[in-house]
């Protein structure tokens, strides 16, 4: 069956296969999480594949051994679980370590916000951002599509540090094909605006496509992918949001605490831009309902419909 | 070194320790004081490789000290050997020195940060797969408290080596016997510690961790031993707050710190009167 390469984990394993073939000192160490691709890869490169076991702390520690010896190292694993239960290892030895020492640790995070949907909220992923970016020295990179993902591999060899990689579960169109993600902005604009910006992360990043086209003639909506979490550039950012008098945040996320919303409003705030802001996202309750990813964005008010809804009424 | 030399090492290394802990109070003095000797035998009896001009060479063996907090004893060694300045001795704890309660990577010689606990098994795997990947001899040392396995982490750790067979991995514990809070029998009772890790595939052996020659020998069979063998795990049994006897008669020892002329008084009765 082919390897279907509009999957982030897919396309990023595919080309980490690529890589690993020609350095050897690159190591992929899986929690016990697979992917279609992985087959291959642990194929072709059994003693640089290393299954720990469901034991996520344990992981972590490794990848900081390898780190330590020279080797860049993926760290594999669903998002709630490779992101927290071993926080304290990450903290420890991956964002307090690497202000000392150098090592090069990127953890790919499979299954961001509700992208398990049906597998209810001990699978649901909606802290990451925040619990990531308040780490020193973590990149956290939040891709929309497969070909950003991708991208993000060559940057993650090339660049030292721990970085925490947020990925979807589901297949997204794409949007980075014939584009190149800008790692030192952190940023695209996908679309102009005058009216309102809506800056998005991850999946929510097509939701704002999708509203931002349907309030043509209503509205005019700029839309920004916003990937890198922890190091926008935020000069940059404050440049393409200057014009606007209103700005909303959308994110597959808890909001009020720390992720792609507090990113915004502090770039607001130290630019001294005067764009009135609106969060969306999360509110901070589990959902234990069934009914699909849709679902579960309408309740919160974040899928298109309630949306557009909710813009008209600017 | 010979055997009385590192007698006499172990002796210095344990009056500095009080020194230090005499300067910077917050330190945990007893459970430093437990693995003076097994430090002793890894720096002076031959076990490990290392350059303190260069302690990063890659041709050092990799020593964790995953208890981090009880290795203040390590610093006279650091010192001694030339890793860090013998002035950094002088007023531990203080502004402008580099030696904490708790030990970092700044001060040269610790290869890790392990302030928590229960780290260090997991990234001596990671280091003992990458030495052998790049084909080193380099072996990988990982010095822990019998506390510190009731660490989940710990056991990730030990299952995982087992079953890999890291011929080149050597975990040390340091078993004094004490939690925090009380025996280690009377909160989480591990004996015997030796057969649990032999349950997950390494071999093990039993020393008495303040006799730097039995740590030597130990050591130093686990270097001789050839390839394809398990992970070794070297259980030493110690006391906790050793050569100290309020803190060696003390459940609570580990929160105890020592007031100035209480560590003026063991100097003086340790040197017979001499550099007290």
């Amino acid at each position: 069956m082919a390897i279907p390469t509009n999957i982030m984990r897919e396309a990023m394993i595919l080309r980490l296969r690529e890589r690993m073939a020609d350095d050897r000192r690159i190591y992929f160490v899986s929690a016990d999480f697979g992917a279609q691709s992985l087959d291959g890869l642990r194929e072709d490169f059994p003693d640089r594949f290393i299954n720990v076991g469901i034991a996520e702390q344990n992981c972590i520690n490794i990848c900081t051994g390898l780190a330590l010896e020279g080797f860049s190292v993926f760290a594999y694993g669903i998002a709630p679980f490779i992101s927290m239960r071993p926080y304290e290892q990450i903290r420890i030895n991956l964002s307090l370590l690497s202000q000392t020492r150098p090592l090069n640790v990127n953890i790919l995070s499979v299954g961001a916000g509700v992208s398990y949907d049906v597998s209810g909220p001990t699978h649901h992923c909606l802290e990451d951002i925040s619990v990531m970016r308040t780490l020193p020295h973590m990149r956290v990179f939040s891709p929309c599509d497969a070909s950003s993902a991708r991208q993000f591999v060559d940057y993650a060899l090339d660049t030292m540090g721990p970085k925490y990689i947020r990925l979807d579960g589901k297949a997204l169109p794409d949007i980075y094909a014939d584009r190149q993600a800008d790692f030192r902005q952190g940023f695209s604009v996908l679309r102009q605006g005058t009216d309102v910006c809506l800056v998005a992360t991850g999946v929510m990043t097509h939701t704002a496509l999708t509203v931002a086209k349907a309030l043509e003639g209503k509205m005019s909506c700029g839309v920004i992918d916003a990937f890198l979490l922890d190091a926008v550039d935020e000069a940059a950012l404050a440049g393409c949001l200057g014009p606007y008098a209103r700005v909303a945040t959308l994110e597959e996320a808890f909001i009020g605490c720390g992720g792609l919303d507090s990113l915004v409003s502090c770039v607001l705030e130290r630019q001294n831009l005067s764009a009135r802001h609106t969060r969306f996202g999360f509110q901070r309750g589990f959902n234990f309902d069934n009914g699909g990813r849709l679902h579960l964005h309408k309740c919160v008010g974040i899928d298109p419909e309630s949306l557009v809804s909710t813009l008209s009424q600017y | 070194m010979d055997t009385v030399t590192m007698k006499d090492k172990s002796r210095w290394v344990w009056r500095e320790t009080l020194k230090i802990h005499r300067f910077c109070p917050e330190s945990r003095i007893a459970s430093s004081l437990s693995c003076v000797e097994i430090l002793v035998a890894l720096y002076y009896g031959g076990v490990l490789r290392f350059d303190p001009k260069e302690p990063f060479h890659e041709e050092r063996d990799r020593l964790i000290i995953s208890k981090g907090h009880g290795s203040i004893s390590y610093y006279p060694i650091l010192a001694d050997l030339g890793f860090i300045d013998m002035r950094e001795l002088d007023a531990p704890g203080t502004l402008g020195n580099k030696l904490k309660a708790i030990p970092d990577t700044l001060i040269e010689g610790y290869e890790t940060i392990n302030g928590s606990l229960g780290h260090g098994i997991g990234v001596g795997i990671g280091m003992a797969l990458g030495l052998k990947a790049k084909g080193s001899q380099r072996k990988v040392f990982v010095l822990v408290g019998d506390g510190e396995l009731n660490e989940g982490s710990m056991w990730e750790a030990i299952m995982l080596a087992g079953h890999h067979k890291l011929d080149n991995l050597c975990v040390i514990v340091d078993k004094n016997n004490l939690c925090m809070l009380d025996y280690c029998r009377n909160i989480v009772d591990l004996e015997p510690i030796e057969a649990k890790f032999q349950a997950f595939g390494w071999d093990g052996v039993t020393v008495d961790g303040h006799d730097e020659v039995a740590v030597v020998e130990a050591l130093n069979a686990f270097k001789a031993r050839k390839s394809g063998d398990k992970s070794l795990v070297v259980v030493a049994h110690t006391v906790k707050g050793r050569g100290v006897a309020s803190l060696e008669a003390d459940s609570l020892c580990h929160i105890k710190s020592l007031k100035p002329d209480a560590v003026d008084a063991l100097l003086k009765d340790a040197a017979g009167g001499e550099d007290a």
